[in-house]
Formats: structure tokens, sequence, C-alpha cells
């Protein structure tokens, strides 16, 4: 089985569905000749031609409200934002338009897209190529929200996602995008939205994460587990919304306690969500509060990168602090 | 000096000028329209069915049965002289204020009524007010953010494009519209892209209680067009025969693949913006009483008589049928029963995901209580 880093896997699944589904077209800046810039749709344009693999004018609002006529017409685009940050023209046509088209509509007209793109800090960015934004499409009705960890799920989840009757907003960790490899099957498979991954058993605290910081958990995991011989479980959620619920409260039944770790802000963020959830549902479950470990409240930082966002000693910090409580 | 661009495609005259076949009194400026007596009338009786379809939906929301309104008085020309160049496998993206353009498409009275008065039959099951649109007519409802469709219009047609179908796509918003960055977007990406579309502007002088050279400073809006590298028609919105002539000439072009245009109809909003609009408050009767004169029911009908296409009485019967049969299906809506109330968390996925079918458990049970309490639900 190959060897595959993000970026070559999910080059694969856009070749794959390409291929498979000729109402698959990709657009967006630099997606063309360039294969964006971190070459995502790499080769794409050589395989599949100019018109389905379309270099735009450099419009956000543009790309997917185009996108959106588009899918309503019949095709299946997949709309690249060349970095999330630059998503804010589009807001309107994502959350007026690609999220309520089918409700409008009262489900005559739907819009089978995905909107991908590079997010998250851990590469020296700053702030306008930093930014984890989940937050606002989880909040908007009608948008499924995803993020891969690995490339094997980038690859499933992304044709998951391009299959998928409903928009998807489709999260991609550039930190991760070279940095993991892992073998990663040359053939067709999907990854299911709406199901987590364990990814590391444990019985006395469950971390619920996604994204690069599930390294960053899993390495906090190791510390405590040394320094204090505590057992942690690491949730990859990779759906976002809608999460997989049963999955955390399976897990929750065994180590009553929980730390929810991500790189967004922490006010009004994706982790309140979860929290709020266990809250409202399943407090009985729990042996003390929940604690999260997020982005700070402020914009993205450029100097001290690695401070702003969740680190192996502040997931550390909150673990002792659930585990002591 | 060297010239960049095409200016016999490019015609800035075009874009500057107002294109005319009948005058405000419905007289020909340039020799008889060449177009069949059957398409003339056709035209009109579209006008009148929306004139007076406008007329019930106000008297409706005055009754309380209507949430909201955007009246169409004085704009029928444009919807109803544009529309009718499509053909039937193309594509609308409208407004809110063109019911002529909903009815040219086939669009019932009774399918648009249902809509405005979210019975058990409204095709978009209650989701907004003052929208209209029909999978089965291929007519994308409506944002009502303004501009929003443009793109939609640009995607759809490019998407035709793609797949090899020879489908024209259509869209209409006001003047307004004009000053959101959709309507830059989809301009530009329509030009680079030669996108079989035709983006028709309804400029009706006023947004809301915004005049239009609050909107731009720019002499038309048509003019628009031409630095996109489309092409910009300003035609006289309320001249229902010339916007019918320059909407065929676009619809042909960007089927034969020639690309987009900007169609600019000059007409007036001679209602409220909404029903919720008080337009005493910002503009003068004098302006008002004097696009009154030059409305455009009055003027075709004025050409169809002194065509002989009409006579006074056919006129007469022709307004009383359609007041009768309008008027029939208005009282058989007004008796339909309303929409189910788990619509309110229906169509938002494809299938529900877990947080939507627990709602619908909630939903549910409050209307147990709240039938048992004796609270109104409408």
């Amino acid at each position: 089985m190959p060897v595959m880093n993000m970026v070559q896997a999910l080059n694969q699944a856009l070749r794959e569905e390409m291929a498979r589904d000729p109402r698959v077209v990709v657009l967006g800046e630099d997606v063309g000749r360039r294969g964006g810039v971190f070459l995502v749709t790499e080769g794409l344009i050589d395989e599949f031609g100019e018109m389905r693999v379309i270099d735009t004018p450099l419009t956000e609002m543009g790309i997917i409200g185009v996108a959106i006529g588009m899918a309503l017409y019949g095709l299946r685009p997949v709309a690249e934002i060349q970095f999330i940050d630059f998503v804010y023209e589009a807001f309107d046509q994502i959350v007026s338009n690609m999220a309520k088209i089918r409700y409008r509509s009262g489900g005559m007209y739907s819009v089978p897209m995905v909107l991908r793109s590079p997010c998250c800090g851990g590469i020296r960015g700053g702030m306008h190529h930093s930014q984890s934004p989940e937050a606002y499409f989880m909040h908007t009705a009608g948008l499924i929200t995803v993020m891969p960890s690995t490339p094997y799920d980038a690859k499933g989840l992304l044709k998951a996602s391009i299959r998928s009757n409903d928009p998807v907003i489709f999260l991609e960790p550039k930190s991760v995008y070279r940095t993991i490899k892992e073998e990663v099957p040359d053939r067709d498979y999907t990854v299911p939205l709406g199901k987590a991954r364990l990814v590391r058993e444990g019985s006395d605290v469950t971390i619920v994460t996604w994204g690069a910081m599930v390294y960053q958990s899993l390495e906090a995991a190791k510390l405590v587990e040394e320094r204090h011989g505590w057992s942690v479980e690491v949730i990859d959620l990779r759906t976002l919304f809608p999460f997989d619920r049963d999955a955390i409260v399976e897990s929750l039944e065994k180590t009553e306690r929980l730390v929810i770790v991500h790189e967004a802000p922490k006010t009004v963020g994706p982790g309140a969500e979860i929290a709020a959830y266990i809250a409202e549902n399943h407090i009985e479950l729990l042996r003390g509060p929940i604690a999260r470990v997020t982005g700070f409240d402020t914009p993205f930082p450029l100097a001290h990168e690695k401070l702003y966002m969740p680190n192996i000693a502040r997931i550390y910090m909150a673990l002792k602090k659930v585990m002591q409580y | 000096m060297e010239v960049l661009g095409r200016r016999d495609i490019l015609n800035i005259d075009r874009a500057l000028g107002l294109y005319r076949v009948l005058d405000e009194d419905g007289n020909p400026v340039a020799g008889e329209p060449s177009l069949p007596d059957k398409l003339l009338l056709d035209m009109y009786t579209y006008m009148v069915r929306a004139r007076i379809l406008d007329g019930w939906l106000l008297k409706l929301q005055r009754m309380g049965r209507v949430a909201l309104h955007a009246p169409n008085k004085g704009q029928e020309a444009a919807a109803v002289g544009a529309t009718l160049a499509l053909k039937r496998e193309d594509w609308l993206f409208p407004s809110y204020r063109e019911l002529g353009a909903l009815l040219v498409r086939g669009m019932t009275e009774e399918e648009i009524l249902d809509r405005a008065l979210t019975t058990i039959d409204d095709p978009l099951k209650g989701s907004d007010f003052a929208i209209y649109g029909h999978r089965k007519y291929n007519i994308v409802p409506a944002p009502v953010p303004v501009a929003n469709q443009i793109p939609h219009a640009v995607g759809a047609a490019l998407a035709a494009k793609i797949m090899g179908d020879k489908i024209v796509t259509m869209t209409f918003f006001g003047d307004g519209s004009t000053s959101r960055g959709d309507f830059h977007t989809g301009l530009n990406f329509a030009g680079v892209f030669k996108a079989p579309v035709v983006f028709v502007n309804q400029n009706n002088q006023w947004a809301i209680s915004v005049p239009l050279k609050r909107q731009t400073a720019s002499p038309t809006i048509a003019i628009k067009g031409v630095a996109y590298g489309v092409p910009g028609i300003r035609v006289d919105g309320n001249d229902v025969i010339a916007v019918y002539t320059v909407a065929m000439e676009a619809v042909e072009r960007a089927r034969s693949g020639e690309g987009p245009t900007l169609i600019e109809a000059v007409t007036y909003r001679l209602g409220p913006h909404t029903t919720a609009d008080d337009p005493t408050r910002y503009r003068v009767e004098e302006e008002v009483r004097e696009w009154e004169r030059k409305e455009p029911l009055r003027r075709m009908r004025r050409y169809l008589i002194s065509r002989g296409l009409l006579t006074e009485e056919e006129d007469k019967a022709l307004w009383s049928e359609w007041e009768k049969r309008i008027e029939e299906t208005v009282v058989k809506v007004l008796e339909k029963p309303p929409l189910p109330p788990e619509v309110v968390l229906e169509d938002v996925y494809e299938e529900p995901p877990w947080n939507l079918r627990e709602q619908m458990r909630e939903l549910r049970d409050s209307i147990r209580l709240l039938k048992e309490l004796g609270v109104e639900l409408e």
C-alpha cells in the first residue's frame, strides 16, 4: 500500500471522484496550472481539462456564489478557498444560500457542493493564514463541517463529502499536510460523515479533539501517563457537525472525565457545544467539571503561535485539573 | 491612439441611450414592430394577470393573510418582456418583484397564492415571504438578501456550458443590488467565462427610500457592464415590446456562445417597497403621478387598440375575465388548510441529523401542550 501525506491523499481523492463522476468539477484561485498553493489540485487540469478544473478570478464571494449555481444546475463542485481566513467575503453566500437553499425551496433544490480549504495554525502563518473558524459553520443549519487529521481520513472523508447531497465545509489542517505520512489505499473507499475515530484507548479521561490538535493531545496523553499513570482516551471527532455524540458518550461511560481540545478560540467555540451537549444530556456520567483547552480569545498572532495554540503543557494542565478534581 | 476592446460589441451608445419601440403614449417611435399579433396580446395579458394578482396580494396582506408583499405595480413590462424571450428549458433566477415572470414561465396564480398564503400546497413549504420559485418551471426561489442570486445564475449558466446543454439563465435584480459585491463578482465572472446568462436590472429608481443617485455616480447602470466586457443595453422598462426585443437579442447571444448581456430596464416602482414601507416619507407625489402616466399597461393597451388588435370592449372583457378567475382562485386558496407544523424542521438536510430528530420530538410535545393551554398557533 502506498505511503502518502495528506496533500497526496486529497489529490488522489479528487482525481478518483472526477474520474468516477463527470459532474465533479474543481474551481478556485490558482487551482489549475499552479495546482493550488499547497498543490492539492496538482495535475488535475492536465487530466480533466480547463472546463472541469477552473482557475477563477480572485473572489471568494464569486467562487462560492458561482459554485452554488453550478450545484443547483446539477454539477458537484469542489470549491477551493485558498486559505479559510479569506472565506468571510463569501460568508453571505455560505450562510444565506449554500446552507439555506434546500430549506428555502422546500426541498426542491439542493446544493451538493464542497467548500474545501486549508485551515488552522502551526506554520507561522500569522493572523490571516492560521484561523480556525469551524464554529461559524457548525452554527449554521444546513451545513456539514468536516476536519480530517490523517491522510487516510482525508481521502475517505473528502470522497464522502463530494458524494454528500448536502453542502460540506471541508477544513484541512495545513500543519498536517506534509508532516504526517501513512499507508493510504490506492483504491476507492469512503470514511462516513458523522463518525468519530478512536485514536487512543484509555480508561481515566477522554480527550475530544480534531485536526492537528489530535497530535498535541496524544503527546499530552503520553506525558500524563508517564508522570501520573493516568490512562487517556483520545477521540478524533472528524465530522464536527453533526458530531458523533455516541462515540463521546460511550467513551465517557468508561472514563467519566472530559477534556475538549481545539485551536479555535474558546468563547462560543465548538467545544462549548460539545460540553453543553454532555451537560444537558449526560451530566450523570461526569465525575467533575469539563475542561476546554483552546486558542486564546484573541486574533491569531504571528508571534508566539505555539503559546497561543493548545500545546502539550496546556493540555497536560487541563488533564491534571480534571483528574485531580 | 490605440483602442482596446470591441467597440462593435461593447456598444457604449446602447448602454447610455434608451431603446424604445413605443413612446409613452403607445405610439411606435420607428415603425410598426414586426411581432406576431398573438405574442403582442400575450404580453398584454400576462401584464394584466400580474397587475390583478399583485392587487390581490396587497389586499391579502392588508387582511392579515399574507405576511409581506413586495408590490409589482408599474414594473410588469420588464418582468414579462424579458422572460418571454426564454425557452422552457432555460432557467430563471428572479428577485422578489417579478410576478409577471413567474406567470410567463407557467407558474399558475394558484401556485403563487399557495406560496404567499403558505397553504398546505405551498411549493416552498413556508420558508420565507415574498419569494417564489418552482423546480417544475426552472425557477430558483430568490434569496431575500438582494443580489445573492446573480452569481447563482452565472454558476448555473457555466454548469450548463460544461455539461453541453444549450440553455440560458436569466436573473432579475434591482438598482440597489448593483451596489453589492454579488453584482460585481457575478458580472466579472460571467464576462471572463462568457457565461450564457442574461442580467436584467429592474432600475425602478428607488431602493426602499434611497434614490438611484445615491447608489451610483454612473450615468447609467447598463454602462457598468462594459468594464466587465459585458455589453450593456439600456431599455425603456415600461415598454414591453422594447424589453422583449432586447431580451431576445441577449438570449440569442448567450445561446450562441457569445456570452452575457446586461439589460437595464428603466422603470418605476409605483407602490411601496413592501407592504411594510411608506413611500410618502421619501418621495413626492408629482414624481409618482408622472410615472403613472408612463406605466406599461396603459401604453401597451393604447398600442394594441391603435393597431386594431384589441377593442375597448375586449379589453374590459379581458380584465373582468381575469379578475373573476383570480378571485375564484383566491377564494379556493383561502380555504386550503395550512402547512403542517413539521415543515419547520424539514428540508434542512437530506436526512435530519440527531439534533433535528430530537427537536422534532420537542416541537410535537410543545404543540400538544400549547393546544391543551389553548394558545393560538398562528
